[in-house]
């Protein structure tokens, strides 16, 4: 251990550049592993949890050397499958732009977790606009979906790109708004930041002052994500999958891999700026002491998973909105309640408001 | 007036979508229906009208007389049947033939056959491989017939009252 550790020193004070780069590449693995990880096993949690709503079993034929083990095989099997399927390009799509849109949906997916806290100064790059950066982030996931229905060159595709860029941006409104309340409460645009102006305890999180925000930033991100009941633009069992009719193979793995990441980033990202990020629910309770072991990682994971699960619980029970319905709600609805919010926030902070405030 | 407000309230504050979450948050710990099926089986009623079957007599004299009531009878033209009189002058069937895939399993040649001989058993897992097999000969039925023998008689026993 110790020879390994020489050897890195004398190496990173001969190429300090390289060294720097190794390292970060070392902590953008150790991101990325358990995440994708969690991708995978998140589509299996999804088909068993809606399968238990549904009064049925879900996956659990798939394991481990001869084993059922409950299915955990499942999204093994599912991604190997997907691996050696064919590619298929249409023969009049732009092959470009066909090959990049997938890559294009995924790729912001994944690069907003750099700036991302997962405990006391534990971020890969603890930059101090990191709002800002994951509001770019979130957003430029709207090019994969318009450059995959443009490039497929299939009228179906085109018009099922243009239905969900239409909801994403939308949403993307009533979202950032919805952000420009926290970025008012905590007066900061760093994440770690943002977290630290909510300690004191589960009362102090930002759900309570900010309750209209916290909730239409949740269900912005359900729709924005395009999961159910905000599915039109892919709805399987009325329209067929929207932007990604014509991809297959690796390339339809990769839409979906950056749909299931999004989610997580969502929840995430809810649990960050509303649930008080790594901050233990006991804080400020005759509990703390005894909950004091546990790392913050933990009640971040914890929080995280809950809204993971939540947009699994809205799949099961509710059913899709009308396309107008989507729309009318993010406009008429949520754009007008997270502006007069803003606005109550404006004062509260102005006036210095007990007990959130002050 | 007043329930245009309280539809106001209930939609601003989400109420009925709580509720359908409280269904659906319920239903994730109730029991579950699934069976698995090749270890589990779903129960099979008696009257089930599955694979065709011949029956024999006890003595192992087949029961079929070739009177061709089922042939006359069946709705889809399955059965196809010729008949010559045996060395011992007995009038019985050289050729029984059902084609699987014409078969409606309406159960009319199992309700008119006069010595019940023909039968729909229990039987509903088999799967064809090539095209010449749907059509089942007179040895493969009364095979099937020997050996469902014991339940065909139970279930035929149990259902006699009310035919």
């Amino acid at each position: 251990m110790d020879a390994i550790l020489n050897l890195w020193n004398s190496f990173s004070q001969d190429w300090p550049t390289l060294a720097t780069l190794i390292l970060i590449l070392l902590k953008i693995v150790v991101i990325m592993l358990p995440l994708m990880v969690l991708v995978a096993y998140y589509t299996y949690a999804e088909r068993k949890i809606i399968g238990y709503m549904q009064v049925r079993i879900g996956p659990n034929r798939v394991g481990f050397f001869g084993r059922h083990a409950f299915g955990l095989g499942q999204p093994l099997a599912d991604a190997f499958k997907l691996m050696f399927k064919e590619i298929v390009i249409p023969t009049k799509a732009n092959r470009v732009l066909f090959v990049i849109a997938p890559m294009l949906s995924l790729g912001p997916a994944l690069a907003a977790w750099a700036v991302f806290p997962f405990n006391e100064g534990m971020a890969l790059a603890d930059i101090n606009a990191g709002l800002l950066y994951l509001l770019a982030m979130t957003s430029v996931g709207v090019y994969g979906v318009i450059i995959a229905g443009w490039a497929s060159n299939s009228k179906y595709a085109l018009l099922g790109a243009m239905r969900s860029a239409a909801q994403i941006v939308s949403y993307e409104i009533a979202m950032g708004f919805a952000l420009v309340g926290v970025l008012v409460a905590a007066g900061s645009l760093n994440l770690s930041d943002i977290v630290r102006a909510q300690s004191g305890s589960l009362l102090h999180w930002y759900w309570l002052p900010l309750l209209p925000l916290f909730l239409i930033y949740f269900i912005s991100g359900v729709a924005e994500t395009n999961r159910a009941p905000f599915d039109v633009a892919e709805g399987e069992s009325e329209i067929v999958a929207g932007f990604h009719v014509d991809y297959s193979g690796m390339t339809f793995a990769a839409f979906f891999l950056g749909e299931y990441a999004n989610m997580i980033l969502v929840s995430a990202l809810t649990a960050l700026m509303f649930m008080g990020g790594w901050l233990s629910p006991f804080q400020g309770t005759p509990l703390e002491p005894f909950f004091a072991w546990v790392p913050g990682f933990v009640w971040l994971v914890a929080k995280t998973f809950f809204f993971m699960y939540l947009f699994l619980w809205f799949r099961a029970t509710f059913p899709r909105y009308r396309y107008d319905q989507i729309m009318r709600l993010g406009w008429k609805v949520f754009i007008p309640i997270t502006i007069v919010w803003i606005l109550v926030v404006g004062l509260a902070v102005v006036y210095q408001l007990p007990w959130w405030f002050d | 007036m007043i329930n245009a407000v309280k539809n106001y309230i209930g939609s601003l504050f989400l109420f009925e979508l709580f509720k359908g979450l409280g269904v659906t948050g319920r239903y994730l710990f109730a029991r579950k229906f699934t069976v698995q099926y090749p270890e589990e089986k779903a129960p099979v009623s008696p009257r089930f009208r599955g694979l065709h079957a011949l029956r024999r007599y006890p003595n192992g004299e087949e029961r079929c007389i070739s009177c061709k009531l089922c042939e006359a009878v069946c709705p889809a033209l399955a059965i196809t049947i010729e008949a010559e009189p045996r060395a011992d002058g007995s009038r019985r069937t050289t050729k029984y033939e059902i084609d699987l895939f014409k078969c409606i399993y309406c159960g009319f040649c199992e309700e008119s056959c006069p010595v019940d001989s023909i039968v729909l058993s229990r039987v509903y897992e088999y799967c064809m491989e090539e095209n010449g097999e749907r059509l089942i000969g007179k040895e493969r039925l009364l095979e099937l017939g020997d050996k469902h023998e014991a339940q065909l008689a139970t279930d035929r026993a149990e259902q006699a009252k009310y035919r």
